[in-house]
């Protein structure tokens, strides 16, 4: 019962950035379609341009050949429809506590304002069972806790596409875990879209119900698959989910101290 | 292969939590003594007695009240020159002046820094401004200012302004720049631009750089403003406490020399610990954002 109009559509997306060196192409042609109440993976091990095309998919970067479309309309720059969650602890403002910080986009961006906005933060940061520290500063928290309040911050935008870039990648493993969980009872709760980066295999088989599978060097889609998060066994070829991306990642051999050295 | 010591079988075990109120202690008072020796001003208190009974030891053995007149002298002749109006009317002289000089100063290096980062120009402008002008030393322009603004407050404000503005100007620029790309995004995420994420975003992460370069800036200014009073105070009328040093330098009245420079002291002191530090607990400190 798929909608008939994707809700992004990205088409043959060639991405370059410039170091002080070398033009580095991230990705080259890349496409994909995302629908609305997907929990869309990107997945690649480093250096496959996955966060590059998140961030132009955010708006920061412009592709030098292709298309990004949300809702039909180009994506030419940073906006409030599509907001980003980043794996760094410090995207909130450290001088601003809890409540405040997810005030802070409402209010900015002037989606809400006065008592309207008050009432929305508090509903997320209850939504992600932090009411108990909304007063807290955020050095006050641990890494778990910041990550759910950037996650609050976005959800209170309630934006068409939430833009998370490896999340949980700084967390340790059993709160990662944990984080997990509560993200899909978060999509359980309310559905929104999401757009989810990770180089995890077990993290996108679980968050995902589809998986864009990249390669190296630049980026380029190898493939792109069905998750029901159970890592279930592939009927035709008796494999399963994760065994079978692994397969695909790690076809042509890379020398184990390059994969190491880029992780 | 190596052959292993087997180790002896070991059972498993798994145990109760012992629960909060059975464990005794978790929360103790400190002693009366642990407390006021963890006090800050204590400490440093006991410090600045320990400095003056070695001034005034020193000072009764040398028995030359023109050369080194005790603390007790000193502060006598403090109290005196406090209780006739003196001191309070020349520091203020001073302050005022030194405010104004400090207020203009603050105001140029943020409209030079939000230039800075908002042009490439500007950025080269400053950068090139900065390298230039900081390491002159304040009193070196001061003959050039007499000549342009005559005898008087403006000169000496006109110095203020450049002992203040490019140290304050170098630390803000710093602190801008040191923004992490992750809170640059965030506010372009929500929409931010131009003076709005100057102000949102920027300043306040750049605050604990902000703040020191204000701190800099201030002893700059201070020590500006008493050399050139030393240097040309005779001249512009009422005079300052620099003034007041030098004059009371000419009639050897070395006690109250001592006290003009105790009084510089002091509000240094009293700057510090009464606006910077508490500045400092109320932003940075609460924000966890001091290094």
């Amino acid at each position: 019962m798929a909608p008939a109009q994707p809700l992004l559509q990205v088409e043959g997306v060639t991405l370059q950035y410039r170091t002080r060196e070398h033009l580095v192409t991230a990705t080259y042609r890349v496409g994909f379609e995302v629908f609305r109440s997907d929990r869309f993976v990107l997945l690649g091990p480093s250096g496959c341009g996955k966060s590059t095309l998140l961030k132009a998919v955010g708006g920061y970067l412009k592709p030098v050949e292709g298309s990004i479309r949300l809702k039909g309309g180009e994506v030419t720059r940073p906006g409030r429809d599509r907001v980003m969650v980043f794996q760094e602890f410090d995207q909130l403002l450290p001088w601003k506590t809890v409540k405040q910080n997810v005030l802070f986009g409402l209010l900015a961006s002037g989606t809400l304002s006065g008592r309207e906005a008050e009432a929305r933060a508090r509903a997320y940061i209850e939504k992600v069972n932090l009411t108990r520290f909304a007063d807290a500063y955020p050095h006050t928290l641990s890494g778990g806790m910041k990550q759910r309040v950037a996650i609050a911050r976005g959800m209170a935008m309630e934006p068409d596409i939430l833009l998370m870039d490896e999340p949980f990648a700084a967390l340790d493993a059993l709160t990662r875990r944990k984080m997990q969980d509560e993200l899909l009872r978060l999509w359980e709760d309310t559905g929104f879209t999401i757009l989810f980066v990770t180089h995890s295999i077990p993290e996108a088989v679980r968050i995902g119900n589809r998986i864009l599978l990249l390669s190296p060097h630049p980026g380029q889609v190898r493939a792109e698959l069905n998750s029901d998060g159970q890592d279930r066994e592939d009927p035709a070829t008796g494999k399963r989910l994760s065994d079978r991306i692994h397969g695909m990642l790690f076809s042509e051999p890379v020398p184990e101290d390059e994969a190491v050295a880029h992780g | 292969m190596a052959e292993r010591p087997a180790a002896a079988p070991r059972p498993e075990f798994v145990r109760e939590e012992v629960r909060e109120h059975d464990i005794g202690v978790v929360l103790k008072p400190l002693t009366a003594w642990e407390r006021v020796w963890g006090n800050g001003w204590f400490r440093k208190g006991l410090i600045l007695a320990a400095l003056a009974l070695l001034w005034q030891a020193y000072g009764a053995y040398l028995n030359n009240p023109l050369i080194l007149p005790t603390f007790g002298a000193t502060v006598q002749s403090f109290a005196e020159r406090v209780a006739n109006g003196e001191l309070p009317g020349k520091a203020w002289t001073s302050v005022k002046v030194l405010l104004q000089g400090y207020a203009i100063g603050l105001v140029l290096a943020l409209a030079f820094t939000i230039a800075a980062i908002t042009t490439r120009i500007g950025n080269d402008l400053l950068e090139l401004l900065t390298a230039m002008l900081n390491p002159l030393p304040a009193i070196a322009l001061l003959p050039l200012a007499l000549i342009w603004l005559g005898l008087g407050n403006p000169s000496i404000i006109f110095v203020l302004v450049h002992a203040v503005m490019w140290p304050i100007a170098l630390n803000t620029h710093s602190g801008f720049q040191a923004v992490s790309g992750t809170l640059r995004m965030v506010g372009r995420n929500y929409g931010l631009t131009g003076i709005r994420y100057v102000l949102q975003i920027l300043i306040p992460a750049a605050f604990p750089s902000i703040l020191s370069g204000l701190k800099i800036g201030w002893a700059f200014a201070w020590r500006t403003l008493i050399a050139a009073e030393l240097v040309f105070g005779t001249t512009s009328g009422s005079g300052g406490l620099g003034w007041f040093i030098y004059e009371n330098k000419n009639t050897l009245d070395i006690p109250a020399v001592f006290a003009g420079l105790f009084s510089v002291i002091l509000i240094g002191l009293l700057v510090e610990s009464l606006i910077f530090r508490v500045v400092e607990q109320r932003t940075v400190r609460k924000w966890g954002m001091h290094a």
